[in-house]
């Protein structure tokens, strides 16, 4: 279980969150949606503890991260599989040597099982012969799965997604919702979900938070959305093109379906 | 006006905790030491080249313009080669080194780190539960402390021997005088002072390069200004570190 208790943040004089509390529970999908720029990929650099709060802790099975010594930092990270928004591929390195990195130094498989577990992960998000490319031979979206691959790889028991989906075409993005889906419930993984795809959070999250004006505004399941009273996150699912009469439907669908 | 004189401070303070985390890391160095297998030689032997040639011209020039100075029949001509050869183990071989490997080795790990920091590969080595510094900082560092000497031999070698191949085809010299000359007046202390300034110099240029690389800020422009003050600072310090050695130990 992640727990954030009342963490500000701020970059000079930018405050960017300020008070924010939030649980993730262990073996739920949590999605986190935000306008662009409300703070939603510094607030999930905290999970792990790559951003300090100014104020407030971040516990993680129960241990504070601001805290803890180093050494502990890192081995609850070892726990965790993230997803950077910007991939954050090791350009230095092939997409089978990203992939196959984490794998190298923290399993003590032997070589010929890293690369099936390589070749696992690339099929799991539909890139089977792209092993041996540059990442900057790949284009935009390939980026992104390889990314994903590499944070899946370990199996680890959180995955946080920073915008698992954008960039994507529809098809591709509704594979990659559907590995998040298969991931948490076949290997049990505490997902996070940061997206502003709203079909993908109807798809794939159990609860959402809504990150708006330094604050959760509003953390809610799924299906409470479309009863929310909240104007930010009403009009924040409007703009996406979703009619609460569609929302519904998805989310009633996506519901039978957990 | 405070915070013009404590933001240099701070700067220090920061730079000297990074090579303390980057050297309380040093027991990781078993896993780590594919890495610095890799930096010395992208440090050390891809720069063999042009140290090699800085050192060929600047033993050239020594040799003749020192030949030019001493141009009258009293001084014997073995006393070019007792002037060119400590000169270039005391200062020029090291010297000239390290401005030109300030500029390679120095950029080329600030753009590196910068990089990796600006595109958040350095947040996803640290996410994984690697101990960034350990992995990224301290490998180059250390590269950079075994492989200077080394190259200091290299510009030294080539250097005096440059000079003793000028003196002979300008006909300034025979071999053998420059040899004498340059045994006549040897003191195992130059060489040593070299050894000296060159790991100086090496913990400097990666170090700072390092620091510089390691804390970059936003974006290309950041990497842009990280690379030019690791090249300009290390030049800065070589000076300094250089008059320093020369004082403690002279
Ligand atoms: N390292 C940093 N230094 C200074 N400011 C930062 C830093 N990281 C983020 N910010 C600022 O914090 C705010 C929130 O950034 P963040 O990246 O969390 O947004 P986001 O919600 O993820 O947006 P997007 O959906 O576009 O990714 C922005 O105004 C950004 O400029
Ligand atoms: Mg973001």
């Amino acid at each position: 279980m992640i727990e954030v208790e009342n963490i500000s943040k701020s970059f000079g004089a930018l405050d960017v969150l300020e008070d924010v509390s939030i649980e993730v529970r262990d073996g739920e999908k949590l999605a986190i949606i935000g306008r662009s720029g409300s703070g939603k990929s510094v607030l999930m650099k905290h999970f792990v503890g790559l951003l300090q709060p100014d104020s407030g802790h971040v516990y993680v099975d129960g241990e504070d991260l601001c805290c803890a010594p180093y050494e502990q930092v890192r081995h609850l990270r070892m726990r965790f599989g993230v997803l950077f928004q910007g991939g954050a591929l090791f350009d230095s390195k092939t997409t089978f040597g990203n992939i196959a990195f984490p794998l190298r130094y923290f399993s003590s498989m032997t070589e010929d099982e890293i690369e099936a577990r390589v070749q696992e992960c690339l099929d799991l998000v539909r890139l089977s012969e792209v092993g041996d490319k540059n990442p900057s031979e790949l284009s935009g979206g390939m980026r992104k799965r390889v990314a994903l691959a590499r944070a899946i790889a370990m199996e680890p028991q959180y995955i946080l997604y920073d915008e698992p989906t954008s960039g994507l075409d529809p098809e591709t993005s509704n594979t990659i919702n559907d590995l998040i889906n298969h991931l948490a419930k076949e290997l049990n993984v505490t997902s996070v979900v940061i997206t502003h795809d709203m079909h993908s959070v109807l798809e794939v999250a159990d609860r959402v938070a809504f990150l708006h004006g330094n604050d959760l505004e509003w953390v809610g399941t799924v299906e409470e959305i479309h009863e929310c009273t909240n104007p930010h996150l009403n009009s924040f699912v409007k703009a996406s093109e979703y009619t609460i009469d569609e929302a519904s439907a998805t989310a009633s669908l996506s519901g039978s379906s957990v | 006006m405070i915070d013009a004189l404590l933001s240099p401070l701070r700067a220090v303070g920061k730079y000297a905790i990074l090579m303390g985390r980057a050297f309380a890391s040093v027991d990781e160095i078993r896993i780590y030491w594919k890495n610095l297998f890799i930096q010395m030689v992208r440090i050390g032997i891809d720069s063999v080249p042009i140290v090699a040639l800085a050192a060929a011209f600047s033993g050239a020039v020594l040799t003749v313009q020192t030949a030019y100075q001493l141009e009258t029949p009293f001084i014997p001509k073995t006393i070019i080669g007792s002037i060119v050869a400590p000169s270039i183990m005391l200062e020029l071989g090291v010297v000239i080194a390290g401005f030109i490997l300030a500029g390679r080795v120095g950029a080329r790990i600030a753009a590196e780190l910068g990089t990796m920091r600006v595109s958040e590969q350095i947040d996803a080595l640290e996410a994984m539960g690697l101990n960034s510094i350990g992995f990224l900082v301290l490998p180059r560092v250390l590269a950079g402390l075994i492989m200077f000497p080394v190259l200091y031999v290299v510009s030294c070698v080539v250097g005096i021997g440059t000079g003793i191949f000028t003196g002979h085809i300008g006909g300034f010299l025979s071999v053998s005088e420059f040899l004498k000359g340059a045994r006549q007046f040897f003191q195992l202390l130059d060489p040593f002072i070299g050894f000296v300034k060159s790991l100086t110099f090496g913990f400097i240029i990666t170090s700072v390069a390092c620091y510089k690389g390691y804390y970059t800020q936003s974006g290309a422009e950041g990497v842009g200004d990280s690379t030019t003050q690791a090249a300009v600072l290390s030049c800065v310090f070589i000076l300094v570190a250089d008059l320093m050695v020369a004082l403690l130990l002279l």
